[in-house]
């Protein structure tokens, strides 16, 4: 990379926190350019909130630095804060006030004139599909509710860097769908997103840069297609229309899967453009024509599971994928 | 490079009055708590006065019975057991507002951070001031008739007023210690409980004497005989000028401190 420190939104180095003998942060570095969305993946006690919270000043990391924002995270954690945004795990909204005074509370707080905050409150509820809901009790809205309100009250104070996390957990489908639209939207605004997730489709759909964090640790860090990469599982997929052209496949080249039922052969690859060659290469000096040739990478699962060694949360019972 | 942006500017004051702001919006939406709370003063009032006046008066008046006498004793001594009560509706909702959401934001924003306890503050200082006007206008529908001069009444606001504060700021710091609302009103009740230890039933003398020297000395009654002296005349002293003082200084400073470091801890995660 050859990214300085000025056009890192964040840089941290080492960070480590432990809670008596346990140990949740243990040395981690991130770095993540300004205006893309990076993720902080992990299962369920992995430390991503702990990261979260050290990077959003709420709590002190016992060793390690970072900046944010430029700013120095305990020096100037004033500056920090005044550069970012947080949504938090839990819906950090006001429930015994209504959506429109939760907005205007934000807008007195980033000090905007009572003008600038009644017009940002007005866009912001209506962007977020909440002018409906805006007179009535944060507390009655629904979970996807509270969390667009969450969000909106983080967008208030237009910040540089936001810090979501988990945001869609919890989510139905179709509001972890209209999550990720604001998601790309604010990026495309020059915002920078550290987002934390345990869904794997998640950070691929998002996510510019993943970091796979695991007992405290970075275990992986790259893009998903980086990433999918550092796994086996990769190959190069030939399906034949003709079943007799496809037994005469299958004898000629011996190092393959079969898939008798769609007449398909499976040839190891890791994808590179370079193997891809050698293995038309191959196929032509043999003689062989498919009808369709695919290349498959291994999904982020295989990925998760060969690095983490857990199974993947995402794939419980409860959840699904939303094509 | 330009100047530092407009949002890294501190701006206290203005935090301050958001956030009282949002704590009496929060007190207009549900006066319930505060209401409930007044339940119990003005109950006492009324049974002391009606139900236990007579026997109560005979005992301080040597056997004559005057049930507005005791009209004039009690009603003071309500009025701080207004007070205490309502500072444990403070202790509640500081409770509560530190298991929500919202402190974790209020904590990563480039605000004035004493701003979220100050808005606590000064906003319960205003509920338990209202509080205590509504209760002493039910002492004066039941009889109670102060004859203090304007001077003395101004005097006798202040009192009330620096009682509500450090009252108030220990409550902050009962609700800041408490893991939720139920051990807030727990740890609180101590508070509750000390006027009753006073002499705003009966006079210290009247107690026994191992325990005259506890009553005497607690702020209550310090804080009761002050404004016992500037409402209806009696005699102040300077020991008891001086103790009540002497206590609201010093329970504010403490319960100041005590909630400021209790707030600057870092939250578990």
């Amino acid at each position: 990379m050859t990214a300085t420190n000025h056009e890192l939104a964040i840089a941290a180095t080492g960070l480590r926190k432990s809670y008596g003998d346990k140990t949740v942060l243990d040395g981690i570095d991130i770095q993540v350019p300004a205006g893309t969305i990076f993720s902080l993946l992990g299962p369920n006690g992995a430390g991503k909130t702990t990261a979260v919270n050290i990077l959003s000043t709420l709590i002190r990391a016992d060793g390690g630095q970072a900046r944010i924002a430029g700013h120095d995270l305990t020096a100037e954690a004033q500056a920090v804060r005044a550069a970012i945004g947080v949504t938090g795990q839990f819906s950090a909204v006001d429930g015994l006030i209504t959506g429109e005074e939760n907005m205007l509370l934000m807008a007195d707080l980033n000090h905007l004139s009572k003008r600038e905050g009644r017009q940002v409150t007005a866009e912001l509820l209506e962007r977020f599909d909440l002018v409906e809901a805006a007179k009535k009790p944060a507390s009655t809205y629904s979970g996807g509710m509270k969390r667009r309100l969450d969000i909106a009250m983080t967008l208030v104070g237009s910040p540089r860097i936001i810090f979501l996390d988990e945001p869609t957990t919890g989510l139905d489908p179709r509001s972890r769908h209209t999550m990720w639209q604001i998601i790309r939207e604010l990026v495309s605004g020059g915002t920078t997103v550290f987002l934390t997730t345990q869904y794997l489709d998640e950070a691929d759909q998002l996510a510019d840069r993943i970091a796979v964090l695991n007992g405290g640790k970075l275990v992986a860090q790259g893009s998903a297609e980086e990433l999918k990469r550092l796994v086996p599982g990769g190959h190069v997929r030939l399906r034949f229309s003709d079943p007799v052209a496809y037994e005469q496949a299958a004898t000629a080249l011996r190092e393959t899967t079969r898939d008798d039922q769609a007449l398909a052969l499976q040839i190891p690859s890791d994808g590179t453009q370079r193997e891809l060659r050698a293995i038309l290469d191959w196929l032509d000096s043999a003689g062989i024509e498919s009808d369709e040739l695919s290349v498959h990478t291994p999904d982020l699962d295989d990925v998760f599971f060969a690095l983490t060694g857990s199974p993947v949360p995402a794939q419980s019972a409860d959840k699904e994928t939303v094509r | 490079m330009s100047a530092a942006p407009q949002s890294l500017r501190a701006h206290p004051f203005r935090d301050n009055l958001t956030m009282l702001r949002r704590n009496l919006l929060h007190a207009r939406r549900y006066p319930s708590l505060t209401l409930n709370l007044l339940l119990t003063p003005v109950i006492l009032l009324l049974l002391f006065v009606y139900v236990f006046g007579d026997v109560m008066s005979a005992g301080i008046n040597g056997g004559h019975a005057d049930r507005a006498d005791y009209v004039a004793y009690l009603v003071p001594g309500i009025l701080f057991l207004t007070a205490a009560m309502t500072s444990l509706g403070t202790a509640v909702s500081v409770a509560t507002d530190m298991t929500e959401g919202i402190m974790a934001r209020f904590r990563t924003m480039a605000i004035s951070r004493a701003s979220v306890l100050i808005g606590h503050v000064i906003g319960s200082v205003i509920q338990t001031l209202m509080a205590l006007v509504l209760v002493l206008g039910i002492g004066v529908a039941i009889g109670f008739r102060p004859d203090a001069t304007p001077v003395e009444w101004i005097a006798a606001a202040g009192l009330m007023a620096l009682v509500s504060l450090s009252l108030t700021w220990i409550a902050v710091g009962i609700g800041l210690v408490s893991p939720n609302a139920e051990g807030a009103s727990n740890i609180g009740m101590p508070l509750v409980m000390l006027p009753f230890l006073s002499s705003a039933f009966v006079p210290v003398d009247a107690m026994p004497g191992w325990f005259r020297w506890f009553a005497e000395y607690q702020p209550f009654s310090p804080f009761i005989e002050t404004l016992r002296g500037l409402l209806l005349g009696s005699e102040i002293g300077t020991k008891n000028a001086l103790l009540a003082v002497g206590w609201c200084l010093g329970l504010t400073v403490l319960g100041y401190l005590w909630s400021k470091a209790r707030f600057n801890r870092e939250p578990r995660a």
